[in-house]
């Protein structure tokens, strides 16, 4: 998927020009009601304008009056060309996700075992299908027999190709997907149309779009506000009458739109939709704009260790030897051992035995005839090597006790437990090596944690984050781990009922819980996390469950989810911010211009020194449009954002924002007065 | 001003400050229904009210039924005051035989005393029969402050519970802050007042042989005046629960400048401190109740700085000499123009801060008289809303609305939604706040402009023209919704038009305020916990002590910089101009 549109992308603004004058359409302006009132405004001064050209009295001033009824109608249509480039960008994602959408035909699997080709938009949840390799998956669905690979990099851009099989966490499909290799049957788990690529392609789009509860509750707050502005306007003229010096519409009106918060009235939906095409971006695709909002809040994460916090992957740290066991003896006994070993603990110990020890990695065909491999089973819990009459294991410490016993009664020595134990206490794990039965010594298999993890943790620290790191190790590895990888809290040998335990201990405590998951027996908890998300590879009830899915199946994604949903809120608080800050220099523009015939006394108070009262009301108003368009890419992008407290999170954006938000009208005012005079428009 | 006159100011805001602490527990422990150091006294009264009304002390109530309960006794409240004054000529304690106040002006005075803002259509000792006094306004001095608190103390509650419809009870609320806070205090002060001067008596009015033969023209006619008429009364014993209540209607006309209502300098100092002391506690008794020290003190913190920001430009504006009288007339102290001597610039100004910042009302000089910038200090005080400090109750639930719109607007900068002490700020606590913030504006910019659009009823009643006019409506108007009740004068209000406008003003100023303030604290009460973390929004620091003035000043002075704009700034202007009107 393309992960980053450029802001100025053409295609997206010359669409979005044609939307703006679209969106004038009254039933879809009243649903934002600051601009609505603007268009009334404009309306009102077009109507006024018309008089004028018709009407013209001795007090007319057509050059001002055109130009106030032309950037009222501007402002409008300013704020309708940032939702609509939001929109633009999200239709843009959309459109990439709808070429995975290709039409496809399927092989449906009739009751008495025939099939019969239909075409994918027919099937209904429940079908049967059956697809082979080189066809696309017809739709969501889940494999119910066999095992494929399957390229899903139309949805997630990832090119290697994946394994699904039936059962187990790993049995979803999704439509639009190719299966590359071998048969499967699939069980269709959506209707056509209401698969997982199309409600996203509708999310993304913003054509399902809802606000979001900060969002009511802030364009609650804009809507009083506009109220009070309207109120201060509206009772202004006979205060101006009583004080000889009544006004025109064109300026009470360019007043009201002036102090009503235009700027984040105009930018607050686009600012919603960039939070969730941000999200997009970093292919995450939430199920709610509620789900961003709450991303903001969480208070508690919890991080599974493997992928999140370690790598995948344990790797061979250490070889000890018993007494009376030589080291190399037993290096060449792992390594021996771990030959046919493909996993990539396998691989380490083999790689640290000829990088330690210096013993090369002998070929299999060295060994000569007769020898064996001892496959790694879920019986036997071992793996290892048969030849020259010698039997080599390795395996967890049971297992291995077992193998040793023979039957016989065999304790394992304390030594062995010793170092088994003092092994787990560092957060290792220990493979013991075996050579006839004889316990030569321990593989000391470390769990690597990420580099940077700890700043990370430190972060989410100072934001009032806590972490705590999910594990199915037991509680001395766990304890270990979570020390070296500086995660506050941590839950060992975790089972899902221990998961949903601690999320709803902590959600009775009043705090916010984001999972990630993908596994069936985790949909409970992902369902009650306040934040969950799903990994792509993940079953569909995992998928269902959860009110965001990661295309990417990064669990680590989930602390930049907290980020996106933090940024997005702190936008909103910036912008409304900025807007109320304006008004005042707005007010110094304004107000001495109206009254300054009647008294030109207030003279001292064009603090800006504006040159005529046309121009300064003039100046107000464009600055008022103009500001509108210069916040597009910010609202888009989001404000900057660091990790860091509230309380210096909140000094840093009361700057720039506060502070910035009284400053820059006064500047800019300024600027556009000194432009408009030149140019001899005032 | 000289050095003395700002070291009373600094001693008196130091005075303020060190008893916020001690008043903020005392209340504390007084809605807590803890032990006080006067349950031996007023337990055994409590209890007897209690059975008495058939009050169930232990039962709970939610917003609408304390709500209910508190409209319910101000209905009943006005009635009883409209009708004593009605049948004032039938009652005792008459010595001067004054008729009953008419219709209207009896509905304002009504409403003015029990919606605790002590307007004055009235001259006290001209008007009013001392039952009517003792028994009507009095008693709504003591009874609407306590109405005042227990909504304060409701909000409070409404923050600091969690998971419950139960904001307390409503009688008992009444009845405590009444006994273990009002009645006590005004007794001990009462009796202070007494020692510097002020009458406590039920004579007929004296009177006194003037030195000097006065000439006055009446109707043409030249007259001369050698006797004067000196007022008597139970002025003390309603004086210091008009300070204390911040209710501020004076016994006399001439309110605290009248020698018998404010006889020496530290009667005053006592009088302004009274004003606050109730006010200030309450910020401590938030800080307390809601278990966030600190927060209370950033509240503190935030309405201190508004009153000294006040109290300089006001003792500048006054300390300067008014550059439109003539050069022989000595100005050397300042504009002393409508100011007892007795009590100078410095007493003057900072009484007017105090009066105005608290919804008090209670005037020791003339507003009116004072320079353009100086009047404008008391106006704007109440125009942001009567959160300095503001009135017994009042101040704290008018601050709490003007601290959660600061939360939400700034909250969201901090990358959470908006929290408030563990509580989430959502969208139905927005709306009652703006409600709240919405009304104020529009009862004042709404009747003031109504009134200036009608040159008879409305314009007919100035001394003045021009814009000095316009702050005099405008203020009368803005002191009735705010419920603060000080006069800047200059304006005839005894008329149907102007009672019946400010009685209107001054019910919906207090109880459709109210009523969304009830709503927000009922809706917080339900509100899950959400507990704080470093990432939480702080409200215990200097900088939202700072957000939160930015935001009063912002949505006060936003929308009422035009109007203002067209009073005393350009009457400033003008003076400096040398215009007059």
């Amino acid at each position: 998927m393309n992960k980053t549109i450029s802001i100025w992308d053409k295609q997206i603004i010359s669409q979005a020009l044609g939307d703006a004058f679209r969106k004038l359409n009254p039933r879809t302006m009243m649903k934002n009601p600051v601009m609505f009132v603007v268009e009334i405004g404009a309306v009102l001064v077009t109507i006024q304008l018309l008089r004028s050209l018709i009407l013209p009295t001795e007090t007319t001033n057509l050059l001002f009056e055109t130009q106030i009824t032309l950037w009222l109608w501007f402002t409008v249509l300013f704020a309708n060309f940032a939702e609509a480039m939001a929109e633009g960008r999200g239709k843009a994602q959309a459109d990439t996700l709808r070429k995975a959408k290709t039409e496809t035909t399927a092989n449906l699997l009739k009751e008495n075992g025939e099939t019969e080709i239909v075409g994918a938009n027919t099937l209904k949840k429940g079908d049967v299908v059956i697809v082979s390799a080189g066809e696309f998956i017809p739709g969501d669905g889940e494999i119910i027999e066999g095992v494929a690979s399957v390229d899903e990099s139309a949805i997630t851009g990832e090119s290697a190709p994946v394994i699904r099989e039936s059962g187990g966490d790993r049995s979803a499909v999704t439509g639009g997907t190719r299966v590359l290799s071998d048969q499967i049957k699939v069980r269709i788990t959506a209707n056509a149309g209401e698969s997982f690529i199309d409600k996203m392609i509708a999310l993304v789009e913003g054509a399902e779009r809802q606000k979001t509860p900060n969002e009511i509750a802030l364009n609650i707050l804009l809507c009083g506000l506009t109220i009070i502005f309207l109120l201060a306007v509206v009772t202004l003229q006979p205060f101006a009458v009583y004080s000889n010096a009544p006004q025109t519409n064109f300026v009470l009106i360019s007043l009201l739109i002036c102090l009503i918060p235009t700027t984040i009235g105009g930018l607050l939906s686009a600012i919603g939709i960039a939070g969730m095409d941000r999200l997009v971006q970093h292919n995450v695709l939430a199920m709610s704009g509620r789900a961003v909002e709450a991303a903001g809040d969480v208070n508690t994460l919890l991080l599974d260790k493997t992928g999140t916090i370690t790598l995948g992957n344990r790797q061979a740290a250490e070889f000890i030897p018993f007494a009376g066991v030589e080291e190399t003896t037993l290096a060449d006994a792992a390594q021996l051992s771990s030959l046919a070993d493909e996993t990539p603990e396998g691989r380490s110990i083999v790689v640290l035995a000829k990088e330690k020890y210096g013993l090369r990695g002998r070929e299999i065909n060295e060994l000569g005839a007769g020898h064996e491999f001892v496959p790694f089973t879920a019986q036997t819990r071992m793996s290892g090597l048969n030849f020259n009459g010698r039997e080599i294991r390795k395996g967890a410490v049971d297992a291995i006790e077992k193998y040793v016993a023979n039957g016989n009664g065999y304790k394992a020595s304390p030594e062995l437990r010793e170092t088994v134990e003092r092994i787990a206490k560092m957060g290792g794990t220990p493979l013991v090596v075996a050579d006839n039965r004889k316990p030569l010594g321990v593989i000391y298999l470390k769990d690597i944690v990420k580099g940077g993890m700890k700043e990370r943790f430190d972060q989410l620290r100072a934001m009032g984050i806590k972490t705590v790191m999910i594990t199915g190790d037991n509680p001395l590895t766990a304890a270990s781990i979570a020390k070296e990888a500086g995660v506050d809290d941590f839950l060992a040998e975790a089972t899902p009922e221990d998961k949903m335990a601690l999320i709803k201990r902590e959600q009775a405590d009043g705090k916010l819980v984001a999972m990630t998951g993908d596994g069936t027996n985790d949909a409970p908890a992902l369902a009650q996390a306040d934040v969950g998300v799903a990994m792509n590879t993940g079953t569909q009830a995992a998928k269902e469950a959860g009110n965001m899915v990661d295309l990417d199946s990064n669990p680590t994604k989930l602390i930049e989810i907290v980020a996106i949903g933090k940024q997005l809120l702190m936008t909103r608080g910036a912008l409304t911010t900025f807007s109320i800050a304006n008004d005042v220099a707005k007010y110094f523009a304004i107000i001495p211009a109206m009254f300054l015939v009647a008294f030109p006394q207030l003279q001292a108070l064009n603090i800006m020194n504006l040159k005529s009262p046309e121009s300064a009301i003039l100046s107000a108003v464009i600055f008022n449009a103009l500001v509108i368009i210069a916040l597009i890419p910010l609202a888009l992008r989001g404000v900057k954002y660091k990790p860091m407290t509230a309380s210096k999170l909140l000094q840093r954006n009361l700057l720039i924002y506060g502070v910035g938000g009284l400053i820059v009208p006064f500047v800019g005012i300024k600027l556009i007065d000194l432009i408009i005079t030149v140019l001899g428009f005032a | 001003m000289n050095t003395f006159g700002w070291l009373q100011i600094v001693i008196y805001l130091v005075v303020l400050g060190l008893l916020t602490k001690p008043v903020g527990i005392y209340l504390t422990k007084v809605y807590g229904g803890e032990k006080t150091f006067l349950d031996f006294i007023m337990r055994p009264v409590e209890n007897l009210i209690y059975k008495l009304t058939g009050v169930d002390a232990k039962a709970e109530m939610n917003w609408k039924t304390y709500g209910i309960a508190m409209l319910f006794f101000s209905l009943v409240s006005s009635l009883a005051v409209y009708a004593i004054q009605r049948l004032q000529g039938f009652l005792p304690l008459n010595p001067q035989d004054f008729s009953a106040p008419s219709e209207h002006l009896s509905f304002n005075t009504a409403v003015s005393f029990v919606t605790n803002t002590n307007w004055q259509s009235y001259g006290g000792e001209a008007t009013m029969s001392y039952f009517t006094q003792m028994s009507a306004l009095t008693v709504q001095n003591f009874v609407s402050a306590a109405v005042g608190m227990s909504l304060a103390i409701a909000f409070i509650r409404g923050i600091a519970r969690f998971e419950t419809q139960n904001l307390g009870n409503f009688w008992v609320d009444l009845v405590r802050g009444t006994l273990y806070v009002l009645l006590p205090l005004s007794l001990i002060f009462a009796l202070f007042f007494v020692s510097q001067g002020v009458v406590q008596n039920f004579k007929a009015y004296d009177t006194a042989n003037l030195v000097e033969a006065q000439t006055i023209e009446k109707d043409g006619e030249k007259q001369i005046v050698e006797t004067q008429t000196i007022a008597q009364g139970a002025t003390a014993s309603q004086l210091s629960i008009k300070m204390l209540g911040t209710n501020g209607g004076g016994f006399f006309n001439a309110n605290s400048a009248h020698p018998f209502e404010n006889p020496t300098p530290f009667s005053n100092f006592i009088q302004m401190l009274l004003i606050l002391i109730i006010p200030a506690g309450f910020t401590c008794t938030l800080g307390r109740m809601t278990r966030s020290q600190g927060h209370g003190w950033a509240v503190f913190g935030a309405m201190m700085i508004l009153l000294i920001v006040g109290i300089v430009i006001a003792a500048q504006a006054e300390s300067s000499a008014n550059p439109l009288y003539p050069a022989a007339v000595n100005q050397s102290v300042g504009n002393m123009e409508g100011k007892e001597t007795r009590f100078g610039i410095a007493n003057s100004v900072l009484f007017a801060a105090v009066t105005t910042g608290a919804s008090c009302g209670a005037v020791n000089a003339m507003h009116d008289s004072f320079t353009p910038i100086g009047g404008m200090v008391p106006l704007v005080n109440i125009l942001l809303g009567e959160v300095i400090f503001g009135g017994v109750g009042a101040g704290m639930y008018g601050i709490l609305i003007f601290i959660i719109l600061t939360v939400f607007i700034a909250g969201l900068m901090v990358g959470r939604t908006p929290e408030y002490l563990g509580k989430k700020i959502e969208a139905y606590d927005v709306q009652m706040a703006m409600l709240y913030a919405l009304i104020f504006p529009l009862i004042i910019l709404g009747l003031t402009a109504v009134s200036v659009m009608m040159p008879e009823t409305g314009l007919n009643s100035l001394y003045n023209q021009g814009a000095h006019g316009l702050s005099e409506i405008l203020y009368a108007f803005t002191s009735a919704t705010g419920n603060n009740g000080s006069a800047f004068a200059g304006l005839n209000a005894n008329t149907v038009w102007y009672n019946s406008a400010l009685g209107f003003a001054m019910l919906f100023g207090r109880f459709f305020m109210i009523i969304p303030v009830l709503a927000i604290a009922g809706n917080l009460a339900q509100k899950k916990y959400v507990p704080p973390s470093t990432g939480t929004f702080p409200v215990n620091t200097p900088l939202f002590t700072v957000l939160l003035i930015g935001i009063i000043i912002i949505v006060g002075a936003l929308t009422f910089f035009p109007v203002l704009s067209l009073g005393g700034i350009v009457e400033h202007l003008q003076m400096l101009d040398g215009k007059t009107f």
